[in-house]
């Protein structure tokens, strides 16, 4: 996808990201210190409003590392992103396209398992991922020891510990993402396994799907799957954003404007 | 591809793959999520290194608690256990009120007379408002101060999630939301609160059907019409304990006739004007945690307790001037008042009850609280006894008017079941910004009420039991 094709989809969210910053999108389940990592990474250089049209909160901030510039998006905070409700929604078609460059997903190290939900669905969708686990601190304290080499090894995507109250681990983050957008980083995100069921459908309706001829943009097989699961939304957004993107008087309208 | 083939082909796409879902038992979606959560359970497996006990202890006791087996039954376990201590707490210090309050009123009477107070004056002042307003006191702080703080415990102990996962099933099957249940337990405290609280659901269908059966909770209110009715005729002839577990148990009961109630307008609703699917919904089930005492005695005596007390004297106090004015107002022979309860006689025999009950009801709809105080002012100015001072006196009293079995489980039926007060239909105004809603949240539980105790009545007359 070219530059100011990302533009025009990003506009729609609301996002004016100047053409050399990366856009970076940060996930995560409520109540996880997502805030405390966006405000310690973008300070003061934050801009607060609301999603287009929703009455969701939205927030943006901008920092710099290593003369690269970053403008982060703090997604509303959900315990998935099956879209059941207007938050999730908008974290799901922010992942889905708006495109970010990279998504941060940020856990909760005292309840992993239910935090890893999200992750595993954020990397469904997009492969650029990193995952950061907070709560390092309350988990010391709650004597729960990760193995987060491990962890990397098993999501496949970088996994970065920190404890943002008090402002450790955030450098580290930072690095990754800088790494990630210079492409430093390879993402091999596991690849979920479903049960024998599921994986017949996929196979039965996937065929048809990289007939499409998206799998550049949007993975044939995540998209398998919400056809599956009778998201009939995501295909009319979908055929929305595919009109937006065919039609070069829009394209050209959009362009003209910025 | 062009514009309308791509429109086509995914419109295909999605033909393509209904087939395909259709074709299997399970729901794939479902099949999907839990796929989902079984990796992520594997992979953090594999990385936790070591879990401490604490969060285990929570998840084993977690494991019973909301469990298919244990769950409903210590549900209903936990509800019994805390109108229990409720009704045998709030006996004593029930009378104890009532006898203070009502020798008080002697003395006020007295000094009414003595001063030389115009009859009317004396009347209602001493016989409207401070009549009512003693016996709501009496009848409602006691129960309030009780089980308020038992509530509050509930809450602060991290139970109520729970009951909203047990529950989570049964609204499904009713297609609505699993949130609902916490609405509900929103209503115990006050039905307006539960309307307002529905805006936690997300879905318009599923709030809009929450919204129109919170008021089958009985809010705090109505408990005490409950508590006293069940108190005064559920069990005359045990005494103690004995009695106190009997009429816990007939509480429960009248409760889980509005929670099936609920089920079942919802279910109706949701097959009908309010067509759709359930959506699902996630549901974090904290740790248990020791409750602050202090916190739950100040958030439950003062927020809750206070609260509504001074809301219910407010309303009680000119409802009870004005009581006594029509009480007292001749047309002819007869009063106002029994204009209107023999106008309104007949309807209310056909459900069990007689007239004053209904217009009782009908002149509480600012609201419930009361109800109460209304019935039995109008009972004590058509007949001869005056001075009420305990549970066993009110119960001749109504035995006086013809009250039996029946009279008694059709008003608490219709307790239960009744149009929502002024205040809760004024919230749903503001909450839907429909009339059409408001009046159809005035109707419903109308009509439910109505038909129940018709149903109850005649049959009970058809077999000769009553």
């Amino acid at each position: 996808m070219n530059k100011g094709h990302k533009m025009i989809l990003r506009e729609h969210f609301g996002i004016k990201a100047k053409s050399d910053q990366y856009v970076i999108a940060l996930a995560g389940n409520p109540n996880v210190g997502k805030s405390t990592v966006f405000n310690a990474l973008t300070g003061l250089r934050q801009h607060t409003g609301n999603w287009p049209g929703k009455t969701v909160d939205n927030a943006q901030g901008s920092f710099s590392f290593k003369d690269t510039d970053f403008l982060m998006i703090d997604l509303p905070g959900t315990y998935s992103i099956l879209t059941n409700t207007v938050e999730e929604e908008i974290a799901r078609d922010f992942i889905c396209f708006a495109v970010p460059d990279v998504t941060v997903v940020v856990l909760d190290a005292t309840s992993l398992e239910r935090n890893l939900n999200i992750a595993l669905q954020v990397m469904e969708i997009t492969s650029k991922v990193i995952v950061c686990v907070n709560l390092l601190d309350e988990a010391k304290k709650n004597k729960i020891t990760l193995n987060l080499p491990g962890l990397e090894k098993e999501l496949g995507v970088p996994v970065v510990g920190t404890s943002a109250r008090q402002g450790i681990g955030l450098d580290k983050l930072k690095e990754m993402l800088y790494l990630a957008v210079k492409e430093q980083v390879i993402f091999r995100p596991r690849q979920l396994h479903y049960s024998p069921e599921v994986e017949e459908a996929i196979a039965q309706i996937l065929p048809k799907i990289e007939q499409l001829g998206l799998s550049d943009y949007l993975h044939p097989r995540w998209l398998a799957l919400r056809l599956l699961d009778n998201d009939e939304m995501l295909l009319r957004k979908v055929s929305a954003y595919l009109t937006a993107n065919s039609d070069d008087d829009i394209y050209r309208e959009v362009s003209m404007a910025l | 591809m062009s514009i309308t083939t791509e429109k086509d082909f995914l419109q295909e796409l999605n033909k393509e793959a209904e087939t395909i879902r259709l074709s299997y038992v399970t729901k794939l979606g479902d099949r999907i999520i839990a796929d989902i959560y079984k990796n992520a359970e594997q992979i953090s497996k594999n990385v936790i290194l070591n879990d401490t006990n604490k969060k285990n202890w929570t998840l084993k006791l977690d494991n019973y608690l909301t469990s298919k087996i244990f769950g409903y039954p210590f549900m209903l376990l936990v509800l019994g256990i805390i109108l229990w201590i409720t009704i045998s707490g709030a006996n004593l210090p029930s009378d104890m009120l009532a006898t203070a309050l009502f020798s008080l009123q002697e003395i006020l009477s007295r000094g009414f007379l003595d001063l030389g107070a115009p009859a009317w004056l004396h009347g209602i002042l001493v016989f409207g408002v401070f009549h009512s307003v003693a016996w709501v006191v009496s009848v409602m702080l006691p129960p309030m101060a009780i089980f308020f703080p038992l509530f509050t415990l509930l809450e602060d102990l991290g139970y109520l999630p729970r009951v909203a996962f047990n529950l989570d099933n049964l609204f499904k099957k009713a297609k609505t939301c699993g949130k609902q249940s916490l609405t509900m337990c929103m209503g115990f405290g006050c039905n307006a609160a539960g309307v307002v609280a529905c805006r936690i659901i997300d879905s318009p269908r599923e709030r809009l059907i929450a919204v129109l059966t919170n008021n089958f909770v009985p809010c705090n209110g109505r408990f005490p019409i409950l508590i006293a009715i069940g108190t005064i005729f559920g069990v005359g002839a045990l005494t103690g304990q004995l009695q106190a577990l009997a009429v816990a148990g007939i509480i429960t009961g009248v409760i889980l006739i509005g929670v099936f109630v609920t089920f079942a307008v919802s279910w109706i609703l949701s097959r009908s004007i309010l067509k759709g699917e359930a959506s699902s919904m996630v549901l974090e089930l904290p740790p248990y945690r020791r409750p602050k005492i202090a916190s739950v005695v100040y958030r439950s005596i003062i927020d809750r307790t206070i609260f509504v007390l001074k809301r219910a004297v407010s309303v009680a106090a000119p409802a009870g001037a004005i009581i006594w004015i029509v009480a007292n107002t001749y047309i002819g022979e007869i009063s106002i008042l029994n204009h209107l309860a023999g106008w309104l006689n007949p309807f209310a025999q056909a459900i069990g009850m007689d007239g004053y009950i209904l217009l009782a009801f009908i002149l509480g709809l600012p609201a419930n609280e009361i109800v109460f105080p209304i019935l039995i002012m109008s009972y004590i100015s058509s007949g001869t006894m005056i001075e009420l001072e305990s549970l066993a006196e009110l119960r001749l009293l109504f035995i006086d008017h013809g009250w039996t079995w029946l009279t008694a489980v059709n008003v608490m039926l219709f307790t239960l079941l009744h149009w929502p007060c002024g205040t809760t239909l004024l919230t749903t105004h503001k909450e839907t910004g429909s009339k059409k809603w408001t009046l159809a949240a005035f109707i419903i539980p109308t009509t439910v009420a109505f038909t129940v105790c018709f149903i109850l009545t005649q049959t009970v007359r058809l077999l000769g039991l009553g």
